[in-house]
């Protein structure tokens, strides 16, 4: 075990995968000679050259669409989205060329990429760079969606995505880059498609990602003091979700909160309760609660800013009304 | 590299234009700008092309030709359905870019109106008409229908519905090209690729943002603008402040080029020079083939905007019925040679249309296949 700090996580998964299979490569803005915004490339441009760690112009939609052909034509390409808000001029590439191509191919082409970066509100940086595109990016088919929240599973999870052959979206967190923990030694991946469960109860499930974990895991540290057993499941993956731990987990708890970042009206909630609805009615013993950000842009004030998204005190009350029947 | 490097009709530098001398025909200002550019361009030396090449030239434009006029047919037949785009005068350009290339071994990137640049990649035809009946035996397994054909095996990246979607896929093609060349020392790496687009689709921002990319990188790539005066109903010269667009290389260094491109051998002699230069390592090229098509946008289109004396003038200009002549002319094919090919290419479409009608459909049980890279 090596404490490591979760930019650095990433930037060692990216290294080891580059020294393990020549295709891989990096490419986005300031990827190379500056290290990355949040130097998760730190150093690999010395290490890998300009070609394996291009540095693009600030051209998204192009550079996502380079990607896909690089893919097709045998690299596997990592895309640094340099915020991950900024491929929103990179939807055309992503949804029809990374997601529907290889099947409107008939199966002719994969399309090994990942696009990785920051994601999710952070602090004060404006309603622009407070995006959370995973929601806007749930519809697309042919798409794998992660959200990372750990140095731990930052790693094994860019090392799977990596691999996959499948493009894969892959979510950091603006705020989570410098969360330090020990990490196993050397290789090891995690799976893409399952959840974590980050502390096992029986009286609630709340199911959350990225960020929101650790407001999640303050909130439970409340709650036990309360006599209120939480089992905490982080998804990991938005798309597909691991209906199997979430169901497993309502089968046993009967109530379940969803706590996420993104705005609630089209947000990863709203498609995760809809299948929860549609797989355990039954096993519900009170209507599912949503936790979800205000259905506004981010406002730059430190305190809008705050009653925007969901804090640790919400996700208490919620789930003290809910056991308490109150709900 | 000079401009002499590149030949004489290459993308002046800024502030040195010395563009195609201006003309006042007055047959051809009545057809327009597009039809007098065509009229006074720089004559370009042809390729010169033996017997054998002369007539795979005639082979392939005849075949691009006369599976579009079928395509038209069973289209009013209910036998295909969607938006489809044919080619119909515009042959030139994918034989002469196309045949000027290595098959299955450069990249090929098309758009929606993709089914000659198919046939030209090598795509055999019953796979090309299958995709358009939406059968498991298409390129694309039924999947992708007329604009978007698709063949691995032929190096076929693709038909792309979306304007200038297909620019970057291709861009991708030439870097990974590169990348094998230089970040893996393989030395044998040399493929080019080749993107065809039109002329609307140079308004578009990623058209520039790749033209920066692969003259930065010096990839190896064509970008083959079919210029066809057409955007839909959009006239080019109502759409772009500048309508000669091999000039909006030299705004990024790279070599630019016009050519006729209702003549195939001045297009292969243009693809061949470009081809050369991304070989060597020298970069992409922009290169502008002045065209017309002879149908509407689509087979949806009425076709009621264009002027009859346009249409005539490019009528006029068969790039088929001129390589017949000049094959003929230069003594490497008779009239009858010609003749015989035409009728092999119609048994040819025949047997494709049979073998569509009669192949299977997808399988219902198969609707999520290929989704994910594992299925
Ligand atoms: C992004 C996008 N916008 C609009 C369209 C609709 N559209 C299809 S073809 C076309 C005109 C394109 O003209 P040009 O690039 O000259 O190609 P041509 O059809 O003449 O071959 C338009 C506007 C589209 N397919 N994609
Ligand atoms: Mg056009």
């Amino acid at each position: 075990m090596a404490e490591t700090l979760l930019f650095n996580a990433l930037r060692e998964a990216i290294d080891e995968e580059m020294a393990r299979d020549p295709y891989v490569c990096v490419m986005g803005e300031d990827v190379g000679q500056y290290g990355g915004s949040y130097k998760v490339t730190k150093d690999l441009y010395e290490k890998y050259g300009e070609l394996r760690v291009l540095d693009t112009p600030i051209a998204e939609n192009a550079f996502a669409g380079m990607a896909v052909g690089a893919a097709m034509t045998g690299l596997r390409p990592i895309v640094e989205g340099m915020n991950m808000g900024f491929l929103l001029l990179a939807f055309n590439q992503i949804s029809n060329n990374m997601g529907m191509l290889r099947y409107t191919s008939g199966g002719n082409y994969t399309i090994p990429t990942v696009v990785r970066g920051p994601g999710g509100v952070g602090r004060q940086l404006g309603a622009e760079h407070s995006q959370r595109l995973e929601a806007y990016f749930h519809a697309v088919p042919g798409i794998k969606i992660v959200a990372v929240s750990t140095p731990t599973n930052a790693k094994g999870l860019m090392k799977a995505a990596i691999r996959d052959n499948n493009p894969v979206l892959f979510f950091e967190h603006v705020l989570l880059y410098n969360l330090s923990e020990d990490i196993p030694e050397g290789d090891y991946i995690c799976a893409l498609d399952q959840a974590e469960v980050v502390k096992v109860g029986s009286d609630v499930t709340i199911l959350t990602y990225s960020r929101m974990r650790h407001h999640c895991l303050k909130a439970v540290e409340q709650l036990e003091k309360a006599g209120v057993s939480v089992e905490l499941i982080d998804l990991i993956s938005l798309k597909p979700f691991d209906m199997e731990t979430i169901s497993a987990s309502i089968r046993k708890t009967h109530k379940v909160i969803v706590v996420e970042e993104c705005m609630k009206t089209g947000g990863i909630g709203a498609e995760l309760l809809a299948l929860i609805t549609e797989h355990c009615f039954d096993e519900l013993d009170a209507r599912p609660i949503r936790l979800s950000s205000q259905d506004i842009p981010t406002p730059y004030n430190g305190a809008l800013e705050n009653l925007t998204i969901i804090q640790p005190h919400q996700i208490v009350d919620a789930a003290q009304q809910l056991v308490a029947g109150k709900i | 590299m000079t401009q002499a490097d590149m030949g004489h009709d290459i993308a002046a530098a800024p502030g040195s234009a010395s563009g195609a001398p201006t003309c006042s025909a007055d047959v051809t200002s009545l057809v327009g700008a597009h039809a007098e550019r065509l009229e006074n361009l720089y004559p370009s030396v042809p390729a010169t092309v033996n017997r054998e090449e002369g007539l795979m030239l005639y082979r392939d434009m005849t075949l691009g030709r006369r599976f579009e006029d079928k395509c038209a047919e069973m289209y009013y037949r209910g036998k295909m359905f969607g938006f489809v785009h044919l080619y119909n005068g515009q042959e030139a350009v994918s034989t002469g870019v196309i045949k000027a290339m290595k098959l299955q071994h450069d990249w090929f990137c098309s758009t929606y109106r993709d089914h000659v640049h198919a046939l030209s990649c090598g795509v055999p035809a019953r796979e090309v008409m299958s995709e358009l009946f939406g059968k498991e035996t298409g390129c694309s397994k039924g999947r992708g229908g007329s604009m978007h054909l698709f063949s691995k095996e032929h190096h076929l990246l693709g038909g792309y519905a979306f304007i200038g979607e297909g620019i970057p896929v291709a861009l991708g093609a030439a870097f990974t090209s590169r990348y094998k060349r230089d970040a893996l020392g393989d030395a044998s790496s040399d493929s080019v690729t080749a993107a065809f687009f039109g002329d609307g689709t140079c308004n578009i921002g990623q058209f520039y943002e790749c033209l920066n990319m692969a003259a930065l990188w010096k990839l190896p790539i064509l970008f083959v603008v079919e210029n066809n005066k057409w955007a839909i109903g959009m006239d080019h010269n109502r759409a772009t402040s500048d309508p000669e667009i091999w000039r909006k290389a030299a705004a990024f260094g790279m070599a630019g080029e016009e050519v006729d491109g209702m003549d195939v051998l001045a297009v292969r002699a243009a693809a061949q020079r470009a081809v050369e230069r991304a070989r060597a390592g020298e970069g992409p090229t922009l290169l502008e083939c002045l065209t017309y098509r002879f149908r509407g946008h689509s087979l949806a289109d009425p076709d009621e905007l264009r002027e009859e004396a346009e249409k005539e003038f490019w009528a006029k200009r068969d790039p088929i019925k001129s390589l017949a002549a000049r094959l003929i002319e230069q003594g490497l094919a008779t009239a009858e040679e010609l003749k015989a090919i035409e009728k092999e290419i119609d048994a040819e479409v025949a047997d494709c249309v049979e073998f569509a009608l009669a192949a299977p459909e997808p399988k219902p049980e198969e609707l999520t296949r290929y989704i994910w890279a594992e299925d």
